[in-house]
Order: structure tokens, then sequence, then C-alpha cells
């Protein structure tokens, strides 16, 4: 029995359970008479006995909120990406992400140990894209970069990931050592960490990350990605040029796992981040929230194959048509875009992600934004919380 | 995970007497869904008929009452149940009662400009994978704060709709007015706080109405105004901690978090009640002249947030499509049963009356994939056949990368699903986004392969356009 329910005297229960039992055991009605009389009986008994303990309280009745905490033996490794010429690289900084000892943005158990980054894409060839990301890049697509630096410079980007699509046998087939000259002049355009992302072609992505990690040798770069099925070269380079791996899989903690497993025969825990796929808000983005919520609570709860910082592909939003379709019913493409990339990535972000791998500068903004809004419990004054059933809103909204 | 009874718990409260009228085959088989929350305890009809099972049943209802309470709001079809949270994790079971959707209206709104503010928020609405997405409720704001103006909007409203509604009035006074008008609707009343929690707390008595407990100065005094409302006889409750936007969300996600994993994993059942959001609140930061859509966007933010973290209610402004589908898209991601399969299975799917010169397309056996392919397919009345590769539940754009979609599978696919006995042609439309595999999938398969558009919604100007099958 709660406290509350001794403050109104005994419980339902007690009051009017043996007593109904008793009486209408007892009583000889017609059946039918009974199917009536019953529901509205017991239903007026309860309310008899609810109202017959009130009485009306003079002033509050006090009662506390304990915080709920929960008990999180494991902690999610701490990764550290790029290396600045003290640690033996170029880069003007470094970026952490990781570390957490309790679920994301929980703040009353814990505050995150590192806010989650943000990662600027940025590509080796012009590619199609959605008008509304275009009009921003419009300038750099031929450039990586220049690319990379208005990625930096403007928008902010905590870091810069290239990826190197124009290795893909179906797009170009550039060889490995034009890749690493790509990487080479981004290194040269930017100061921030970066990141190396291939083209997904299973021949060439071996070859290319692993010339990448050579010539990205001490930077400490993030070499995206090693799949189930093509792992082996790029563990084998991460371990030769101290570099760390993305573990990508598809929307199966096990395979997550499974992965996690093999590339530990090659580099330590502490060069591995991990991520599950990111499906686009309305395109699965359940499948991806769920996994990362459950992989970061099965690390905190102390298994230590899921221990890691988890990366997002968020830039996949633009996989909705909502985001880019040409309808102008649906509102301006220009706000509908940026938008779902940004709820996509909101939405991860309470799941647990913390390297979020995006595309458009407003959707990249309000990332920063939300990053700095969430990290901590700001004491509100009440009279900050506004009326809002009296304000005045223009009728035109 | 809180405890939830489980069948064992359930099955002595039964009658015992495996009488099937449930439509299960035994008590101890619809305890097990009981346990599950996939069957109503009023399935039973022999606990509710029989009076010597009056003490069982009370005990069953006390055993199965969900952490967090379920309210109702309005009556009839439209009435919107909010609440009924069995966990703090969707994985752990599933979300139950999807977030409700209140559209502000101002009581200061006047004949057409009222009549037009209703039904455009009835009316807003987007078809997605087969299913149209709405809007649920009508926040009516005492703006006037004057109790007739107020009450005779209400009853205005309640002539007009038949959706759910919500007072919204710090001022009791107000309040009562309005829901003497149209208590019968069964409007949630906006809200008791530490000042007034004695007389709107004694209207909601006097007309039997949920009521929300608002108090933003903390959750030691949101808990307070919950015992003492509970004490006066306050049956149906829903608890605003209050909602601050920008710099003040981490706050807001904290208290909402805390609130929910209090009422599920603590099973502390005084906050075990419905919780409501007001991203609406950001219009009080609008300054007359900027731009309204930042104030849109703020709004969005916050209210994803909140669906994301716990919200069972939430009052917006905005009505714009590009506000709004986000927020329902997400809504409706979130309260997806987390137990749907990512796949659906491969094979030959067929469209319309199809024939042998039907066109023959593909794609994956992503769930999603699928169901999007063929709600577009479906919308546009063409007659086509569907191959569904088995990609291990993987998008077209993922599986090619992941090597899970390739020439091999579609040539297999192809041969499995005995493609060539249906048609007469050797055509097969791709998905745009397998482009790269396509020249290979020729000479794997031996079918001539036409790359069809980049998103599925071009399918049916695609196939209109009668390209796929020229030389």
């Amino acid at each position: 029995m709660t406290s509350n329910e001794e403050g109104r005297g005994q419980s339902l229960d007690d009051i009017f359970g043996d007593f109904a039992e008793l009486e209408l055991e007892n009583v000889t009605i017609q059946v039918d008479e009974l199917k009536l009389a019953l529901r509205p009986m017991v239903q007026q008994l309860a309310q008899a006995a609810a109202k017959a303990a009130i009485e009306m309280p003079k002033s509050l009745i006090p009662a506390q909120l304990k915080a709920p905490l929960g008990e999180y033996p494991g902690v999610i490794r701490e990764i550290t990406i790029g290396a600045t010429k003290k640690e033996g690289g170029s880069r003007s900084n470094t970026v952490t992400i990781g570390g957490h000892t309790a679920p994301a943005w929980d703040l009353f158990q814990s505050p995150p140990k590192n806010p989650p980054v943000i990662a600027a894409d940025v590509f080796d060839m012009p590619i199609p894209l959605a008008k509304a990301v275009k009009t921003h890049y419009r300038e750099v697509l031929e450039d990586p970069a220049e690319w990379a630096k208005l990625c930096v410079d403007k928008f902010g980007a905590d870091v810069i990931t290239i990826h190197l699509i124009s290795t893909d046998r179906q797009l170009g087939d550039t060889s490995p050592a034009a890749a690493a000259k790509t990487i080479e002049e981004v290194l040269q355009a930017v100061k921030v960490p970066i990141l190396i992302g291939s083209a997904g072609d299973p021949e060439k992505d071996g070859p290319v990350l692993a010339k990448a990690a050579e010539v990205c040798e001490g930077e400490r770069t993030l070499l995206c990605s090693a799949t189930i099925d093509i792992y082996e070269p790029i563990a084998v380079a991460a371990k030769e040029h101290d570099q760390i791996v993305l573990s990508w899989t598809s929307l199966d903690i096990n395979d997550q796992k499974e992965l996690n497993r093999r590339l530990i025969e090659w580099v330590t825990p502490d060069q591995i981040v991990i991520d599950p796929t990111t499906a686009a808000l309305g395109y699965g983005l359940e499948y991806a929230f769920t996994m990362m919520q459950r992989m970061r609570l099965a690390g905190l709860l102390g298994d230590s194959e899921l221990q890691y910082p988890i990366s997002s592909g968020t830039t996949n939003a633009w996989a909705a048509r909502e985001a880019w379709l040409k309808a102008p019913e649906l509102g301006p493409r220009e706000l509908r875009g940026p938008i779902w990339e940004s709820v996509t990535a909101l939405s991860l972000l309470l799941a647990g992600n913390d390297l979020f791998m995006m595309m458009h500068p407003a959707a990249m903004k309000t990332v920063h934004d939300l990053i700095e809004w969430l990290r901590e419990r700001r004491p509100i004054p009440v009279e900050e919380y506004a009326d809002w059933t009296t304000i005045d809103i223009p009728e035109e909204t | 995970m809180g405890k939830l009874p489980g069948p064992l718990d359930i099955y002595p409260l039964l009658p015992g007497t495996n009488c099937e009228e449930c439509g299960e085959a035994n008590c101890m088989a619809f305890a097990t869904k009981l346990a599950e929350y996939t069957v109503k305890l009023t399935a039973c009809a022999p606990l509710y008929r029989e009076a010597k099972y009056v003490k069982k049943l009370i005990n069953l209802e006390d055993l199965i009452r969900p952490p967090v309470r379920e309210v109702v709001i309005g009556t009839g079809e439209k009435a919107a149940s909010i609440g009924g949270k069995l966990v703090l994790y969707r994985h752990d079971l599933r979300y139950s009662n999807p977030i409700a959707f209140f559209v502000d209206v101002a009581d200061t709104l006047e004949g057409d400009a009222l009549s037009q503010r209703v039904k455009a928020i009835e009316d807003w609405t987007y078809m997605y994978i087969g299913q149209n997405l709405r809007l649920d409720g009508i926040a009516l704001r005492g703006v006037s704060q004057d109790p007739q103006t107020f009450a005779k909007a209400a009853k205005k409203l309640s002539s007009l709709t038949d959706w759910p509604i919500i007072l919204c009035s710090l001022n009791p006074e107000m309040l009562a007015a309005a829901a003497k008008a149209i208590a019968d609707k069964r409007p949630l009343l906006y809200a008791a706080t530490l000042d007034t929690w004695s007389d709107a707390g004694e209207i909601a008595v006097k007309h039997n109405l949920p009521l929300v407990a608002y108090a933003p100065s903390g959750l030691d005094n949101l808990a307070s105004l919950v015992n003492t409302l509970r004490a006066m006889g306050v049956e149906e409750l829903v608890l605003d901690p209050g909602t601050a936007s920008r710099t003040g969300l981490g706050t807001t996600v904290d208290n909402f978090t805390q609130l929910r994993r209090a009422a599920t994993i603590g099973e502390n059942e005084l906050v075990g009640y419905p919780l409501l959001a007001t991203p609406i609140s950001v219009w009080a930061d609008h300054k007359e002249g900027a731009a309204p859509e930042l104030t849109k966007w703020d709004e969005v933010l916050t209210a994803a947030s909140m669906i994301v973290r716990y919200s069972d209610a939430v009052v917006v402004h905005s009505l714009d499509m590009w506000t709004n589908l986000p927020l329902t898209f997400l809504r409706s991601n979130l309260y997806t049963d987390p137990v749907k399969p990512v796949a659906v299975e491969a094979g030959l799917q067929e469209f319309g009356d199809v024939d042998a010169d039907s066109p023959v397309m593909y794609t994956t056996n992503f769930a999603l994939t699928y169901f999007t392919v063929e709600s577009d397919i479906k919308q546009a009345g063409v007659n086509a056949y569907l191959l569904v590769v088995d990609t291990e539940g993987m998008s077209v754009q993922s599986a090619v990368a992941g090597r899970r979609l390739t020439a091999e599978k579609v040539a297999e696919a192809l041969e499995e699903y005995k493609v060539s006995e249906k048609v007469k042609h050797k055509i097969l439309i791709s998905p745009g986004m397998a482009a790269r595999i396509s020249g290979e999938t020729e000479e794997v398969s031996g079918w001539a392969v036409k790359v069809g558009p980049q998103d599925s919604s071009g399918i049916p100007k695609y196939l209109q356009m009668g390209k796929w099958n020229e030389e």
C-alpha cells in the first residue's frame, strides 16, 4: 500500500472487496439482474468509499521525488581522434568522444563525459546532392580542400570526413596513390582532425584505406569503415599505423559484437568506434535509435564488446523523400531538408550517439546548439516559464 | 525495467474455468497474453459477470495497472487515450498509446477565424506507408482572460468538432466557466498549480474531469501537488513539470526523464501519470515582426526532444507541413512495435492485373524499403511485378555498399521465383540506388537491366513514360 492511499484511509480493496463478495454471495437475485447491477454497484461502492474518506486538505501535502538513480558498473571507452604536433601529428587540436558512465543526457545521474562532435562530409568528386544542400557547396564541389575549409571556417565542423568515393571502380577507379594525394591536400587545408571514408567498393576499400592509414601516420585518423566482409586489411593497417577503425554493421547487435571481437585480434579497444547504421527519419530511424540505445546501455551494464563510442552517418537523413522532394504543398524544401537532418540527429543524440557525420550547415549548427543546451541542468527561475495559455501569437503563423 | 506482472502472478486471479469465452484455449493462455499486454482484461467476461469474482477482479485490475496510468480525454471515437506506458525503453517491450498532438486555438478567435483554424487542424494529414498521419486534438487557450469569453469559445468549439479538447488557463474561474459549459465532452483541464490547486481540484472533482498538475518550480513541488490533488479525490491526473526550450532544454529533458524513470523503473506510483509537454511555450519568446520560421524551428526541436523523452501529449502551435511532418514521422517511428522484423519475406509480388507484358522491378527486403515501394506502386495504380531480393533486411543503398545486394543475388532471385515464367520479356528495372551493379547484373542474369528512379516516388512517372521496354 502506498503512503498516499494511507492518507485516504483504507485501500478500496480493504473497504469493499470482502464486503462485496460476502454480501453478494448471500443474496439471492436473478443472474441477469446481477449482471446489470454488479458493475455499477462496484463502481458506486468504490466512489462512495473514496469520497467518504476525503477531507479537503488545508494546505499542500508535501511529497518528494527521489532522483531515480541507476547502477552502471560499465564505462564507455574514451577515444581521442587526431593528434597535435606534440603528439606526433599535425592537427591544431584533437577531439575526444565517449567516456560516459550514464545513459545519454540523464543529467541527474551524470552529465556526458565528452560532448558529441560533428564531422562534415566532404567528397573527392562532385556527387548528386539535394538542392537545399548543394546550394551551400556549389563553389567547392570540385575541390575537396576548399570544401573542407568551408565546412570548418564557415559551418563550424569539429572534424572533416573525406570520402574517397572516386576510388570506386564504377565511379572513376582512381588509385590509392591519388586518394593519398587528396588526403594530403585536405590535411594541408584544415587543422582539425580528419576522418577517412572509403567508397564501399569491396575490392578497393582495403588498399585505399591501407594507403590512407599510411599517409596519415601519426595523425590518429578514423578509418571508415571495417565491415563484417572486409575488415582484415583495415584492421592490419590501423594496427601498423596506429589509427582508429570504424566498426560498421547493419542494424544487428550480434554482428556488431562479432565484428568488434574480430577487430580486437589486431587493434586495441582504444582504436574502435562503432556504427550500427543510420536510417532516415521515417525510413527505419527507430531501428538505429534502438540499436544505439541498447548498445549504450549494454556497455554501461558491463558488456565490454559494446563499450565504444558510437558514430552515425546522419547525412542518410536525406534518403527520405520528404527531405528533398519538390512539393510546395509540403512547405519549402530549404526548411524541410535541414529540419529532417536535424530531427534525425536529435533523436540519435538522445539515444547516445557521439559522432555525427552531417552535411547541411543549418543542421550542423542546430546539433551544436542542442549539445550546448542539453549538456547541463541550468536553474530556470519560475517566472521564466511564460504563461503560454495567454500569450499573443501572431494569427498568420 | 520495472517489474511487470508475469503470467503466474495473473493466473491465480482468473476464474480458472478454461471457459474459452475470451477466445483463448485456457486461462493460462489468457494470463500469458495479459502479461504481454496484448489483450484487455475485459475480454474475460465471467470476471465481470459473476459476483464471486469481484475480489479477484479488483486485485487483477490493481495488478495489471500500467506503471503509467492511462487517461482518456474527450469522448467517442476521437477520444485520446494517453499514458498507459509499461516501460522506459521501447526495446523493453513497446510504447503504447502514441503521443497525442494538441494544436492551440485562442479563445479570442471569432466566427470564421475559429472554424477555419479548427478545420485546418482537423484536415492536417499526410499519407505515410499506407497510413494517414494526423493530429489529435485542440488546446483552447484562454487568451481573453475573461471567463465568459472562454466558456463561449469552449461551447462553440465543442459544436464545431468532436476532437478531444484541453481547456487551457491558469485562472480557476476561467476553467470553472468553461468546464461547466462542456463537461460532457470530457475535456482535460489545464492546469492546477501550487497556488490554485484547491479551486482547480474542486472543478475537476465536481465534473469528474482529468486535470493537469503544473509545477515548473521543481519535481518535489510537482510531487506535492499530485499528492494533494489525489487527497482531494482527483483520480485522473496529467503531469507538467514545465517545458523550457533552448538553454532550458537540458533541464526539461532531465525532468521528464526523472519522472518517467521514477514511475517505471523506480515503481514510484505517485508520479505514474501521463506527461504533458508544451513546446508552444517557445512562442513567448517570439518577437513581433521577427521571422516566424525561426520560432517554428525551435518549436520542432523542443517537440522532437519531448517526443523522444517521454511526453504522452504535446501542445504545439505550428500547423505547417514542414514542422509537423518530422514530428508525426518521429512519433510513428518510435511507437512502432520493436519486435516488428527489419526484413519482409523475399519473393515475387504482383500488383494490379499483371500479364506477360507487365514490367518487372526489383527492390530489397528491408521492411521500410519494401513498404515504401509497395505504397508507391499501389498509389500509382499500375500493373507490375516486384521482385523482393533477400538482402538480410538492408536498404538498397546500404545493401549495395555492404555487399548484400549483388548481381549474383539478383540473378538468383530471378531464378528462384521463376520470373521468366511470368513474363515474356527479359527486362528488369533496377532501383536507381543500385545503378552500379546493373552492368554486372546483366552479365550474370542474362536479363536486360534498366535503371529506374533514385526514389520510388518516381516509379509512376517512370512507368508512364514507357521507356523501360524501349530498345
